[in-house]
């Protein structure tokens, strides 16, 4: 399958660094060279500078062939973003957005783009783990997001 | 009108000092504390610290209410963000977003905000009126109709000197708007004859600059 990634930090080389070593095509994008030094020597995949937002830096990591794009970037409006323009302007047929903001997350989940949330995946396996068995309430609204004070509903 | 803007930089203050003065009811959403302390002691109240991609910060903000939203911050992935969470989960009636690099002109579109505007574009507009650089300017992009009007004045060497309109191939879907000569405008008929300095003012379809300038300026 060809993939493209878009960021070379810890999650999208490591990722990218796998995908290769199980034979697929994987071209990664980062608007900073620097970042591929995370890639192995034996990488095989494409590597692309660029900024993730550019059609024209998408065109040329492959996005018309692409059967997966993820996006990974620690800004969330960049992998939102990327996405949908892989989704809509490119027909991706896969695509997932990382997304660290909870509710950032849920609102773009409920406009149907496939998006993970670190935060709160790893909040519930850590709380699982410590209190196994017991039952982990919704969590509302994170501090700090309420900026006039008013009450919450 | 109750109108949230995102984004205290120049733009955002300026637009919101705008339309206080006007009597609209602005709230502008800024992330930087010192910003909003510096324009929390010039407009008053309506200054709120936060992310406007948070959709807790627009509810809280009143969004439910507003009868539009205009993102002006310096990042067009923010501004696209909070205008389609204003629109799509708030149903905010009139979203703006201010568009940083005119290539995401046609993304934002295609992602479902219409009302865009780019600053680039518009400077290169005025700048293009300002200082006649060539004999060829922009004068105005039509939004929505892939269309824009374009100015030509006739030099010595263009090709479409003493030719009739009729015997020059413009691109498909363009139209010559008004020959000015001599400070007057003339009917733009097929059996009008182009002098030189003539000004033409013609409607083409964007991206068809090439082929006008050849046809009226010449290689």
């Amino acid at each position: 399958m060809k993939f493209v990634i878009l960021g070379c930090g810890r999650v999208g080389s490591r990722m990218a660094t796998m995908l290769d070593m199980m034979g697929h095509d994987v071209s990664i994008i980062d608007k900073s060279q620097d970042s591929f030094k995370r890639l192995p020597h034996n990488y095989n995949g494409q590597a692309i500078i660029g900024i993730g937002i550019d059609e024209d830096v998408l065109r040329s990591a492959g996005i018309e062939q692409a059967d997966v794009f993820a996006a990974v970037t620690n800004g969330d409006n960049t992998n939102i973003m990327a996405s949908e323009i892989a989704k809509e302007l490119f027909n991706v047929p896969r695509v997932i957005a990382r997304i660290y903001d909870p509710l950032r997350e849920e609102t773009y989940h409920a406009l149907g783009l496939e998006t993970i949330c670190p935060t709160t995946l790893i909040s519930n396996v850590i709380v699982s783990r410590v209190l196994p068995g017991e039952d982990k309430p919704v969590v509302p609204t994170p501090a700090g997001t309420n900026p006039l004070g008013t009450q919450q509903a | 009108m109750y109108i949230i803007i995102a984004g205290g930089g120049k733009v955002g203050r300026y637009l919101t000092e705008t339309l206080v003065n006007r009597g609209h009811e602005v709230l502008l959403i800024e992330k930087e504390k010192a910003k909003v302390e510096q324009y929390t002691e010039q407009f008053g109240g309506i200054v709120v610290q936060g992310d406007a991609c948070e959709a807790q910060v627009l509810a809280d903000a009143g969004i439910a209410r507003a009868d539009a939203m205009i993102a002006v911050t310096g990042d067009d992935e923010d501004n696209l963000v909070c205008c389609q969470v204003a629109k799509r989960k708030f149903k905010v009636g009139r979203v703006i977003a201010r568009i940083n690099n005119p290539k995401n002109e046609r993304i934002f579109k295609a992602l479902g905000i219409d009302a865009t505007v780019s600053h680039t574009k518009a400077l290169l507009e005025i700048i293009e009126q300002e200082l006649p650089l060539s004999s060829f300017r922009h004068l105005r992009y039509i939004r929505d109709s892939q269309l824009e009007i374009v100015e030509v004045v006739l030099g010595p060497e263009s090709p479409a000197r003493d030719q009739p309109i009729n015997s020059l191939a413009f691109p498909q879907d363009s139209s010559i708007l008004l020959v000015v000569r001599h400070g007057k405008a003339l009917v733009p008929s097929g059996t009008l004859v182009l002098k030189e300095r003539d000004e033409i003012v013609i409607l083409t379809p964007q991206g068809s600059d090439n082929q006008v300038q050849e046809i009226l300026i010449g290689e």
